[in-house]
């Protein structure tokens, strides 16, 4: 086991934060950027395991415990705030949401 | 893990905090009287636990293997959050019945924000830091949204949250590099062994990153893009605990992130990115705010300058610059929350009477709410003897001892520009003929919030070296 | 070839096609499914890296629970698939793709020049017991209690959050 080397792991979860970078920045369904954004979370997550499986300590695996309670939190308020706006707006494009300038 | 169990009543402030939020909820839930008792509940919580702090202020240990510091600078920081918030509170009753939300979870939440700012202020891990800014965000989204049926409510709520989670990505990704490379998240290991990590760059990048994330949280440009909207469309006592609080709680972070790395022979990355973010943000934030006529827009950026003023301070490094955010932080929060206070007593139903016309001739309708006014805008705009005048001076005099007297200087100017932007709402109280005709409501809370922080903006511009001087000795 | 250099080259391949995926397709629930997908593939993931505990909280609570709220929620809301995908601006468009794969580009470039496993002796059995559910669970308790606790008050935060904003009536 671990004989893959470390620096694949990180490129792989360097390359899933950069698409999630770009998602949110140019999708226009509020979801979809949230997802976005959950998708930059999971691979600062694979990048804590990764430096935490092969340094043999477990801190990294602790915080990523942690990362995923304020995701679950996250994702609770979030989709509320989203259903609230839809509620008044009957959308949940960003672009059309917008009444101030973005 | 607590070496013994004197620890915990180390603790006392952070754990009356908490049991007051489950009572809160508790009172909420199995009382029909709620809405009534919890403003004066959460004054009482913050006042005690404002003051606890501030008495305690000696007892500075770092507690739990290392992991939260209690008293000293946390003390300080406890102090400012606890009092704003509790000035916040003291506005906001009757403002929150006109505003039409009046729930009890209004005050549950600003207590909840409210322990996410102190878990802030004490931590010295990072795990620590992160989970606290959590906190204090995530209540401060909903606060921001929390009247559901309006629309630019709900649109500053999803703003605010999308582009703060967006930011959250970045610190989560910042740390994850900094972990990495250091093996640990003790802000203590990391001062210890700084040269040798310095030499890292995953680590200046992770670095980087989690400043990054953290130039959002305090709205310095170019991360400033949700402030103006998030500002404008919230309620008017949520954006001024946001504004403030929230601000000097980001700062407290970026104090102790940066407090023992800038002193070894300053990395000049860090230095670099904060004397660009200072410029940037001042210039930025006074030009703009000039073209405002919504005060709530205009204070909006403001708020954003003073963050580029504090940012000179982050540049400089060194513990006096340091000591002179602290203070500048201090008046910030008294001076804005006094302002936001009057501002929510002018503004009439449906988020009306908030451009400047509404404010001319205030002289004549209310001849106090005038002369705080005035005294708030003059703060603000940094004029000898009020508190702000100070702030910036400590901080400004912090840079010049850096030798970054361009950046210094560069701050003078901005804050030049600025007081046209506060005079102007002065000569319109004062020198402009009323042109709308309102009652303006009377507010005991409110009343005794405005003379609170005007005393408090007073009596920290007179006296400045005392209190300086009891920063100065905490803050190490 | 070694069968942990195949298990980590078919999950690599199925988490960076699924995120791509995930925010290139039109219909939104379309794109949560590819979530999911990429999830199950970071668990995958965090299995071969030995933290057993993680990989199956990332099923249960990230996959499970997360992702069908998110779902639930687009079938609640039932918005149609975007005629227009992106943000109607080309210019943000294309910006932010050369921004992205800058960002990229220059965070492999870093992570493969500063070589950070060049000090590291991969230590295999202080890596399988730092993921297992015990040393977890006895860190949270001790060493982690602060972070511990405040999380408990964030989850309150986040439910009270959560039902004043959704409620359909107040009062």
């Amino acid at each position: 086991m671990l004989q893959v080397p470390m620096e694949y792991y990180l490129i792989l979860s360097a390359f899933m934060f950069t698409v999630g970078v770009a998602g949110v920045l140019i999708r226009r369904n509020a979801i979809v950027v949230f997802m976005s954004i959950e998708l930059m979370l999971n691979s600062a997550n694979l990048t804590f395991i990764t430096f935490s499986s092969y340094l043999g300590n477990s801190i990294g695996q602790i915080f990523v415990f942690f990362v995923m309670t304020v995701a679950a939190a996250e994702a609770a308020v979030g989709l509320a705030i989203i259903i609230a706006i839809f509620r008044n707006k009957l959308s949940v494009n960003i672009d059309e949401i917008n009444i101030f300038k973005w | 893990m607590p070496a013994n169990n004197y620890e915990y009543f180390l603790l006392l402030p952070h754990i009356v905090l908490s049991v007051g939020i489950v009572l809160s909820i508790l009172i909420e839930i199995f009382t029909r009287k709620g809405k009534e008792v919890l403003p004066w509940f959460s004054s009482l919580l913050f006042l005690f636990v404002g003051f606890y702090s501030i008495i305690n202020i000696d007892k500075n240990f770092f507690i739990f293997g290392g992991m939260v510091e209690v008293g000293g600078r946390a003390s300080i920081f406890n102090f400012i959050f606890n009092i704003a918030a509790l000035l916040t509170v003291l506005a906001s009753t009757d403002y929150i019945k006109k505003y039409g939300i009046n729930y009890s979870e209004y005050y549950i939440l600003i207590q909840s924000s409210v322990l996410g700012m102190m878990v802030m202020a004490m931590a010295h891990d990072i795990l620590v830091i992160f989970m606290g800014l959590e906190l204090m965000s995530i209540c401060f989204y909903i606060l921001a949204g929390l009247n559901r049926k309006r629309s630019s409510n709900n649109e500053a709520s999803l703003k605010y949250f999308l582009l703060g989670s967006f930011a959250t990505g970045f610190i989560v990704y910042g740390i994850a590099l900094v972990y990495g490379t250091t093996g640990s998240t003790s802000i203590q290991n990391i001062f210890e062994n700084f040269m040798q990590y310095f030499n890292n760059i995953l680590f200046i990048v992770g670095m980087l990153l989690l400043l990054i994330g953290f130039s959002f949280k305090i709205a310095a440009v170019p991360f400033h893009m949700w402030v103006p909207d998030v500002y404008q469309g919230s309620a008017t006592s949520v954006t001024g605990l946001m504004s403030t609080a929230g601000k000097a709680a980001a700062f407290s972070v970026l104090l102790i992130l940066l407090g023992t790395s800038l002193s070894y022979s300053s990395p000049i990355v860090f230095r670099n990115y904060f004397s660009v973010i200072a410029v940037l943000s001042t210039l930025v934030g006074s030009i703009i705010a000039i073209a405002q006529t919504n005060l709530k827009r205009m204070l909006a950026y403001s708020s954003i300058a003073h963050a580029g003023y504090m940012a000179i301070g982050l540049a400089a490094g060194n513990n006096y610059s340091f000591a002179g955010i602290t203070f500048y932080l201090a008046a910030y929060v008294f001076m804005n929350i006094g302002a936001f206070t009057i501002i929510s007593l002018i503004e009439g139903k449906d988020e009306t009477r908030l451009t400047l016309n509404s404010y001319a001739g205030l002289n004549k309708k209310s001849p106090f709410l005038a002369a705080m006014m005035s005294l708030f805008m003059f703060a603000l705009a940094g004029i000898p003897p009020m508190a702000g005048f100070f702030g910036k001076y400590y901080v400004f005099f912090g840079a010049i001892k850096s030798d970054l007297t361009w950046l210094a200087i560069v701050g003078v100017l901005s804050s030049l520009i600025s007081v046209y932007f506060y005079l102007r709402v002065v000569v319109y109280v004062y020198f402009m003929n009323e042109n709308e005709q309102f009652e303006i409501e009377k507010s005991v809370g409110s009343n005794l919030a405005i003379s609170l922080t005007g005393l408090l903006v007073l009596l920290f511009g007179i006296f400045p070296d005392s209190l300086m001087n009891l920063i100065v000795n905490f803050i190490k | 070839m070694n069968i942990e250099i195949i298990l980590f080259a078919v999950l690599a391949l199925v988490a960076a096609t699924s995120s791509v995926m995930m925010i290139t397709r039109k219909n939104a629930v379309i794109s949560a499914v590819f979530l999911v997908l990429n999830f199950f593939a970071l668990a995958g993931l965090y299995l071969l890296l030995n933290a057993q505990f993680i990989a199956v909280v990332q099923v249960i609570v990230y996959a499970g629970a997360i992702m069908v709220l998110f779902l639930f929620v687009l079938m609640l809301l039932n918005t149609e698939a975007e005629h227009q995908l992106f943000i109607d601006k080309r210019g943000i468009k294309f910006f932010a793709i050369f921004i992205a794969a800058f960002v990229f580009i220059e965070i492999a470039f870093l992570i493969f020049k500063s070589n950070p496993s060049k000090n590291l002796s991969p230590d295999q059995a202080a890596s399988i017991n730092s993921g297992t559910i015990q040393t977890i669970g006895q860190q949270l308790y001790t060493n982690y209690l602060i972070p511990f606790e405040v999380s408990g008050f964030l989850l309150l935060a986040a439910t009270i959050g959560a039902l004043v904003l959704a409620k359909k009536k107040f009062e």
